[in-house]
């Protein structure tokens, strides 16, 4: 570790928290419908939308009818990317001359996408065409976003009213979210990535010859439009294979400084929102601060093992890090940081080989997903999982003073905790349930790449980013066999949809009580102790539920290597 | 519940129109025409023909060329359309080894490695970016302490002093953005090709 290294990481942290509160400004008058600087080009825009697809923006949805709204618009997205995979070779856009993607492949990557996981079975430069990039995946990575910004607004909603049937309008808040946060951001930040050197072009690969004579051929495309929104929108899915370590996809050292801000970016400025919509910005900030502690130990332990390296290198006489699967132009704090950012949030995106991480650098980005990425997590999932959490930590606290608890005037009661507690539970049983099949199950055996305790990793890492929809790999594990493109898509759509479904109760029952002013009894949730609390509730909840997993995984690796032990 | 059902199908047609087509199509044209350049994949040219790009790294062997760091990119097998063969520098398929560290694979090979390098420049220490794949298997930059490593071999090779080449290295390393940001690095087909133009004169 160096004190440059620090350097960089204290510069990311900085800007995160300066760009939270002009965001979360914005983003509020966005989502209650005011006017902002934007209105006057995107006003008539938004307007004609609504008009010629028969929405009226002033009619409220009760929370069954906003969830519902969000399934059927994720069939329509699912079946457009399903369709333009299969058909490509028929489609334009391909100049690489892809064929149909398998159906299996095909289903995988249709539920990866509209549940912002992006798991990356399909190869990118390899086997999709420039269509299904921008038609199939860029299409979803926004729309993906503006669903869970969308949800998370619903879920304040339910915090900030009282006694209303109501939590918004699915259709609105999605179209807001889409025409006046994320497409003016990656506009501006689509233009920043081509200066860098990010290609954006629907001409063929490049045949060069290089300098030895031999023939290279250059995948290129339009990567900057979808790179854009996939970090804004913690999507995460490559436009290449390599994801962000291919120096395309993330060619310089500002590229990368700039694609780990927009992957915090938005996650970070809707606490503010809460603190806002709950009209108090000390709500959002105490929320900001459990993620910050969190993170920043995170991001301690896998800088440090990073730099260690690992006995192998070292009997080799080899310092300065673990540099396999890493790039040069970013080195051990960049790549460390990056790892830590792209699965506290539930982004996915990587610009460095996850499963060439040492056991405990490793060990870090699956336990950010384990937690449930709750650390800023994906856009609006992140706030929506953190405040389940938030729930039960104010329960707890209830039950230690023997008070009804509340949280920003709301009390929270049985029915709140109920539904908490069991979008908490399901996560674990997915990636616990399906981890013990992989490796069980010869054909799913078949494909770790890697023998011993890092081959079960492997399995794990695959299922817990699928159930947390992050999408990032130990990328070794052959994801592409019928066995994993079936199975990790069932973790994805559980993962995704029965967080939301019971986020959305607690909305519609939120919205519906009353709001009590504090008194001197209540539990003050913008001090230390607080943000204590709920780190406390988190670390023992996600503690108790895998730690046992992890004890079998990079916990004994970490122990073997130590040993001088290869496998 | 019915009435959501138009919209739900518009809403998707008209929103993945805009963010699907009408977006990536529109900052294709402006980027073609404000960065054309990058925009293309930065490739250079040589006597009109393209010899590569400035941002991707490419494999060379030669004694009298600088060497880029091991890659692990595949490629279909001629043979068999369900294996992959090695194929370095494959910039139609990025990757890395994905090999962990208590990969008895992955020692192997960097033993192997550390002792090909060991005979060829005994007096210093190996460094590590040198026999490490990189994340996409296209880094196209080495450390500035690998290319200082490789100096007495292209020296050999071309019959040029060891000083003029240190100094060609140090004039094509790249230091941190605004001292900070990123780390030393230097790119191999440039400083190939400016060690080309330093022999042709």
């Amino acid at each position: 570790m160096t004190m440059i290294g620090w350097l960089q990481i204290i510069l990311f942290c900085v800007i995160i928290v300066a760009t939270t509160k002009p965001l979360g400004w914005y983003m509020t008058r966005v989502f209650n419908g005011e006017r902002t600087f934007l209105s006057p080009v995107l006003r008539p825009i938004e307007a004609g939308i609504y008009w010629i697809s028969g929405v009226d923006e002033r009619r409220e949805q009760h929370w069954l009818t906003y969830t519902v709204s969000m399934l059927l618009f994720h069939i329509g997205g699912f079946l457009i990317i399903y369709g333009v995979m299969r058909l490509q070779a028929m489609l334009p856009f391909n100049p690489a001359g892809q064929s149909a993607v398998a159906e299996d492949l095909s289903f995988n990557t249709a539920i990866s996408f509209i549940t912002n996981t992006n798991w990356q079975n399909y190869g990118g430069e390899s086997t999709v065409s420039y269509l299904v990039q921008m038609l199939g995946l860029t299409h979803q990575n926004f729309l993906s976003a503006a669903t869970g910004i969308a949800l998370a607004v619903a879920l304040i909603r339910g915090f900030s009213r009282a006694s209303m049937r109501t939590i918004g309008n699915f259709w609105v808040d999605v179209t807001r979210t889409t025409l006046y946060v994320l497409l003016p951001i990656c506009v501006v930040y689509c233009l920043f990535l081509v200066s860098q050197g990010m290609p954006q072009t629907l001409g063929d690969y490049v045949e060069a010859t290089t300098l030895e004579g031999a023939k290279q051929t250059i995948a290129v495309g339009p990567v900057a439009t979808q790179v854009a929104i996939k970090m804004l929108g913690t999507n995460g899915g490559g436009f290449f294979n390599a994801n962000a370590a291919h120096p395309f996809e993330n060619p310089t050292a500002l590229s990368n400084l700039v694609q780990m801000l927009s992957i915090f970016l938005i996650g970070a400025a809707l606490t503010n929102v809460f603190g806002r919509m709950v009209c108090n910005q000390r709500q959002g900030w105490a929320i900001l601060a459990v993620m910050g502690v969190l993170f920043v130990a995170g991001v301690t332990v896998t800088y440090w093992a990073e730099s260690n390296g690992t006995s192998t290198l070292q009997a080799l006489g080899l310092t300065g890090g673990n540099m396999e699967g890493k790039e040069v132009r970013f080195g051990i704090v960049a790549s460390s940081l990056f790892a830590v950012v792209t699965t506290a949030a539930s982004c996915g995106a990587v610009n460095a080989m996850h499963d060439s991480f040492t056991a405990l650098g490793g060990m870090i980005p699956l336990i950010n997903m384990q937690l449930g990425e709750i650390i800023i997590g994906g856009v609006g999932a992140g706030l929506y999982g953190m405040l389940l959490f938030v729930i039960l930590a104010i329960f707890v606290a209830g039950l230690m003073v023997g008070r009804t608890p509340e949280y920003v005037g709301k009390k929270i009661e049985a029915r709140e905790v109920k539904m908490a507690m069991l979008a908490i539970l399901v996560l674990p049983l997915m990636y616990l349930g399906w981890t013990a099949v992989g490796v069980v199950y010869p054909a799913a055996v078949a494909s770790m790449a890697n023998a011993g305790p890092h081959g079960f990793t492997e399995v794990l890492y695959a299922y817990t980013s699928s159930t947390g929809n992050n999408g990032s790999a130990f990328a070794g594990l052959t994801g592409n066999t019928l066995f994993y493109n079936l199975t990790l898509a069932s973790a994805m759509f559980v993962g995704r949809f029965f967080m939301i479904i019971p986020a959305m109760a607690i909305a519609g029952s939120l919205a519906g009580k009353k709001t009590h002013p504090p008194s001197a009894g209540t539990f003050p949730t913008t001090g230390g102790l607080f943000v204590g609390l709920v780190i406390g509730v988190i670390l023992i909840i996600g503690g108790l539920t895998f730690f046992p997993a992890l004890a079998l995984g990079p916990i004994v690796e970490h122990l073997a290597m130590n040993a001088g032990n290869v496998f | 519940m019915l009435r959501e059902i138009r919209p739900a199908i518009v809403l998707s047609l008209v929103l993945t129109a805009i963010t699907g087509l009408a977006y990536p199509l529109a900052m294709t044209a402006i980027s073609g025409v404000i960065f054309p350049e990058q925009a293309q994949g930065s490739l250079i040219e040589k006597d009109g023909k393209v010899i590569g790009s400035a941002l991707i790294g490419q494999e060379f062997k030669s004694d009298k060329y600088f060497h880029g760091r091991p890659s692990a990119t595949p490629a279909p097998d001629p043979n068999d359309s369900t294996k992959t063969v090695s194929a370095p520098y494959n910039a139609a398929n990025s990757g890395g080894s994905n090999l962990g560290p208590t990969s008895k694979a992955l020692a192997d090979r960097l033993k192997e490695d550390v002792d090909k390098l060991k005979a060829e420049n005994p007096n210093v220490a190996v460094p590590v970016d040198l026999v490490t794949t990189s994340g996409s298997g296209l880094d196209p930059d080495i450390s500035p302490e690998a290319a200082q490593f490789q100096v007495p071999r292209v020296a050999k090779a071309r019959n040029i002093s060891e000083d003029q080449l240190r100094q060609l290295v140090a004039s094509n390393t790249q230091g941190r953005l605004f001292g900070l940001l990123g780390e030393p690095r230097v790119n191999v087909l440039a400083l190939n090709l400016a060690l080309d133009s330093a022999s042709a004169k």
